[in-house]
C-alpha cells in the first residue's frame, strides 16, 4: 500500500481497485445499527483544515470515528495558523502529538506534498488549491462501479470549469487508470489545451455539450463560480446555464441508463437545473453517503489495517 | 601596493605564460617573468579571464539584510569570479532617491570586493506611476547609468517611452523586466502542461514576448538603447532576432538557471537540459519554491533557443538574476514563496556546461558586453600590459558538489543542491588586489 494519498496519480488500478472494494465492506458496516470497527483504535487522524469545508470535514471525520481512530480538528480559523504559524511549523506540532495521518485541505496546489516532507505519519490530500482531490475521485469512481456494474469502457462526461477543478482532475486521472473514457467539455477559456497531455493521453475535448450527451454513461456536472464571471471566463452565468447547464430537456437526451454526477455544494438553476438535480438520475445523495464509505477504506489501508 | 606574480597561466585558453600584477594594473606578460618582490600565485592548469561583471544582482540591502547584505553579496560575488556587480533597485526603501544609491555604492566600497554599481528605479517606488529622478541618480557619486523597475514591469507604454527618451541625456539605458502584468496575475510557474497538471496558475510566453516586441519598435521609434532583463522562451529569443536585423539598439540577457533548469522539475521530476548534470541528482520533492522564480523555469525547447541565442550572439550577456532569499521565505507552500534563486557562485560552471571551454565567448558574455552594457570602463578587459588588473582564475579541469551550507550568500536557496558542476574559481583580482586566493574571499 501507498504511504500517501497526494493524487490520482499515486493510484495504479490495482490499488484503486482495492480501494474501492474495501470501500464495499466498509458501507456494509455504515448500513448497520452499530456503525463502528476497531480497525484504528488507539491511532490518530488530525483533520487540518485551511479552508472551509464542513462537508468534505465531517465526512474524514465520520470515517475516522467509525474506525475508532482519535480525531482531531485542527482548522485555520481560532487557531496558530491565524497568527501566521507555518506549515512547517505546524507540521512539527502535529508530528510532536504523533499523528498517525493528517487529513489536510490547503488553498495552495501543493501543500500536501510539502506537508509529507514534514511528517512521519500519512498524509491524505483532501482538496489542494486548483490541483487534486483524490478521495473525491474515489467515491466519485465508488458511485459510478456501484450504480452502472463496472468502470472499464465507461463515457464519462466532465462538464464545466476543468481549469480550476480538483475534482476534474483527480477524476481524469483515476478513471483513465480505471479504463473508462474521460471527454472534458466546457468553454474553451476554462479547458486548458494540453490537458490530456498533462493528465491521460485519450482524454477528450469538446465544446459542445449537447454533442456528448447521447453517448454518455455519466455526466459529471462541477461547480462554477460566480468570480469567474468577472474575470471574463464567459460572459453571463446566463449565457453559461444555456451552453453548458444541464437542464431537463438536455437530461433526456441522455440514455436510459446514464446518471448525473456532481461533488457539490451545487449551484441549482447555473451548472444544474433543480429538475436535473432531484431526477432519479441523480447520485448527489449517494455520493456524500459514499464519501464516508471510502475514507474509511483509504484511511485504513494507508493506516495498515490491513496488515492486522 | 603589492604585487602578483601569476606563473604558468593560460590566458583565455592560450599557451601558458606569466601575469605580473603591480599598482593596480597588468604590468606584464609573458613567459619566465621574475619580480622577487612579488607574491607568487602558481596557475598551472588555470585559466585567467578578465573579471566577469554581473549586470542584474539582488543585493537586498537596505531592507532585508537577513537575506543578504552589500559585503556578503560581494563575497559571493568575488567567489564566482565577479570583479563587478550591478545592484537591482527593488530594495526597501526602493533606489530611486540619489541618497539610496549612493548608500549602495558606498557599502561596495567599504566591503572592498567587487565594484558594486548600483542599478536605479525607473519609477518612484517601483509603482509604474511616474519617473524617478533619473537624473539626480545619473549625477550622484553612483554615477547611475542603468535604470530597471525589476522585479516589476514598466508596463505603461507612455512611461516606458518617456524613461527611455529621458536616459538618452546622460547615456542611460533602461532594462526592462518584461511582464505583461495582466497575463500574468496570480501568475506562479510557466504556462503549459506541468502547470496544467499541477493546478498552478500559469505564466504564459507570450507575456514576455509582447513586451519584449513593443518595447523594441518604442526603442526603435525613439532611438534609445534597451536592455532587456532574463529573457526566458524561444518566442523572445526570435523576437529580439528581428529587432536587431533591423539595427534596434537593443541588448538582453539570460540567467544561467534558464539555461538549464526546465519547468518539469517543479513536479519534481529530474529534467535538466544537460544530460552530464543530471546525472545522479534529482530535486528533492514536488512543489519545491527552491525552483521558483520570476520569470518562471521554462521547456526544453525554449532552453535549447537560448543556449543557440547564447552562442550566436542574439543573446548579448549571461547575468545571474541572484535573488537570495531568507529560509522561511522558501521553506513553505509554492504560492506563498518568494521567487528567485542564488547564481553569483554558480554562474561560471553553468556557462561551462553550455558553452565548454570557449574562453573568447565566455569572456564576450559574461564580462567584456555587460562591462560595455554597463559604462562599466574599468572592467572586461582582457590581461594584458597596461590593462586594469580585474581578473580571475579559474580550474577548469574540477569538479564540485554544491551544497547550499558553503554558499558565502547569507542565503540558502540555490537550486543546484547536491548537483556535481564543472569549474571552480581559484582567484580574483580587484584593480590588482586579491579578493580570492586558493578558492577562499580574503575579506
Amino acid at each position: 500500500m501507498i504511504r500517501h494519498l497526494l493524487s490520482g496519480a499515486d493510484l495504479d488500478a490495482d490499488t484503486a481497485t482495492q480501494i474501492l472494494d474495501t470501500a464495499a465492506e466498509m458501507a456494509a458496516v455504515s448500513g448497520r445499527e452499530v456503525k463502528k470497527l476497531p480497525a484504528l483504535r488507539g491511532r490518530t487522524v488530525v483533520n487540518l483544515f485551511y479552508e472551509d469545508s464542513t462537508r468534505t470535514r465531517i465526512s474524514f471525520e465520520a470515517a475516522a470515528k467509525r474506525l475508532s481512530a482519535d480525531v482531531i480538528n485542527f482548522s485555520a480559523k481560532g487557531s496558530s495558523v491565524a497568527k501566521g504559524e507555518s506549515l512547517k511549523d505546524t507540521a512539527l506540532t502535529l508530528q510532536a502529538m504523533g499523528a498517525d495521518a493528517v487529513v489536510v485541505r490547503h488553498p495552495a496546489s501543493g501543500a500536501p506534498h510539502r506537508l509529507a516532507d514534514w511528517v512521519d505519519g500519512s498524509v491524505v490530500n483532501a482538496g489542494d488549491g486548483t490541483h487534486e482531490h483524490p478521495t473525491q475521485a474515489l467515491l466519485d469512481a465508488y458511485t459510478m462501479r456501484s450504480r452502472l456494474g463496472r468502470l472499464a469502457g465507461l463515457s464519462v462526461a466532465v462538464v464545466g470549469d476543468v481549469l480550476h477543478s480538483r475534482v476534474a482532475r483527480s477524476n481524469v486521472l483515476l478513471l483513465s487508470t480505471l479504463g473508462a473514457k474521460v471527454t472534458l467539455v466546457g468553454p474553451p477559456t476554462l479547458i486548458p489545451l494540453d490537458i490530456a497531455a498533462a493528465l491521460a493521453p485519450g482524454t477528450d475535448v469538446c465544446y459542445d455539450l449537447d454533442a456528448v450527451l447521447p453517448s454518455s454513461d455519466v455526466v459529471m456536472m462541477l461547480r462554477v463560480q460566480r468570480e469567474r464571471m468577472n474575470d471574463s471566463y464567459f460572459p453571463s452565468a446566463r449565457e453559461y446555464a444555456r451552453r453548458y447547464g444541464l437542464d431537463g430537456p438536455r437530461m433526456r437526451r441522455l440514455p436510459e441508463h446514464a446518471i448525473v454526477m456532481h461533488p457539490g455544494p451545487m449551484n441549482r438553476g447555473m451548472e444544474i437545473a433543480p429538475e436535473v438535480a432531484d431526477s432519479p438520475r441523480s447520485t448527489i445523495v449517494e455520493q456524500v453517503a459514499n464519501g464516508v464509505s471510502v475514507r474509511m477504506a483509504v484511511l485504513y489501508l494507508l493506516l495498515g489495517g490491513n496488515n492486522r | 601596493m603589492n604585487s602578483h606574480l601569476i606563473r604558468n597561466v593560460s590566458v583565455l585558453g592560450a599557451t601558458p605564460t606569466d601575469l605580473l600584477i603591480r599598482d593596480g594594473v597588468v604590468a606584464e606578460v609573458g613567459p619566465g617573468l621574475s619580480a622577487p618582490d612579488a607574491t607568487v600565485v602558481d596557475a598551472a592548469g588555470l585559466v585567467a579571464l578578465p573579471g566577469l561583471v554581473d549586470l542584474h544582482t539582488h543585493l537586498r540591502e537596505p531592507g532585508r539584510e537577513d537575506a543578504e547584505t552589500v559585503e556578503t553579496g560581494s563575497r559571493a560575488a568575488a567567489l564566482g569570479g565577479y570583479t563587478a556587480v550591478c545592484a537591482m533597485a527593488n530594495t526597501s526603501p526602493v533606489a530611486d532617491t540619489a541618497g539610496v544609491v549612493e548608500q549602495v555604492w558606498r557599502l561596495g566600497r567599504e566591503a572592498g570586493l567587487v565594484d558594486v554599481q548600483p542599478i536605479g528605479a525607473v519609477t518612484v517606488g517601483l509603482a509604474g506611476e511616474r519617473l524617478a529622478e533619473l537624473g539626480a541618480m545619473a549625477d550622484s557619486a553612483a554615477r547611475v547609468r542603468i535604470f530597471s523597475d525589476d522585479g516589476h514591469c514598466v508596463a505603461d507604454p507612455k512611461l516606458m517611452r518617456r524613461a527611455l527618451e529621458y536616459v538618452k541625456a546622460f547615456d542611460g539605458i533602461i532594462a526592462q523586466h518584461a511582464e505583461e502584468p495582466r497575463l500574468t496575475e496570480g501568475a506562479q510557474m510557466h504556462e503549459g502542461e506541468v502547470s496544467t497538471r499541477l493546478g498552478l496558475t500559469g505564466w504564459p510566453a507570450v507575456a514576455e514576448e509582447a513586451i519584449i516586441a513593443r518595447d523594441v519598435l518604442l526603442a526603435e521609434h525613439v532611438g534609445s538603447r534597451l536592455h532587456v532583463c532574463h529573457v526566458s522562451t524561444a518566442g523572445s529569443v526570435e523576437v529580439l532576432r528581428q529587432a536587431k536585423a533591423r539595427g534596434v539598439r537593443v541588448t538582453a540577457e539570460v540567467t544561467p538557471h534558464h539555461l538549464l533548469l526546465t519547468d518539469a522539475l517543479v513536479s519534481g521530476r529530474s529534467e535538466l537540459a544537460s544530460p552530464a548534470l543530471a546525472n545522479n541528482w534529482s530535486p528533492a520533492g514536488a512543489y519545491d519554491p527552491v525552483f521558483k522564480v520570476n520569470p518562471p523555469l521554462r521547456t526544453a525547447a525554449d532552453i535549447a533557443a537560448l543556449r543557440a541565442a547564447l552562442v550566436d550572439g542574439v543573446i548579448d550577456i549571461i547575468a545571474t538574476d541572484h535573488a537570495p532569499h531568507a529560509v522561511e521565505d522558501k521553506e513553505c507552500e509554492w504560492a506563498y514563496a518568494r521567487p528567485g534563486m542564488l547564481g553569483l557562485e554558480t554562474a561560471l560552471s553553468i556557462a561551462l556546461d553550455v558553452l565548454g571551454p570557449e574562453w573568447d565567448v565566455i569572456a564576450e558574455r559574461m564580462s567584456r558586453t555587460p562591462a560595455r552594457i554597463a559604462g562599466l570602463t574599468e572592467h572586461g578587459h582582457d590581461p594584458a600590459p597596461g590593462a586594469p588588473a580585474n581578473l580571475t582564475l579559474v580550474d577548469p579541469a574540477a569538479r564540485r558538489v554544491i551544497d547550499p551550507a558553503e554558499s558565502a550568500s547569507r542565503s540558502r536557496n540555490t537550486p543546484y543542491a547536491r548537483m556535481t558542476l564543472p569549474g571552480r574559481i581559484v582567484a580574483t583580482f580587484l584593480r590588482g588586489e586579491a579578493t580570492v586566493l586558493d578558492g577562499k574571499a580574503l575579506k
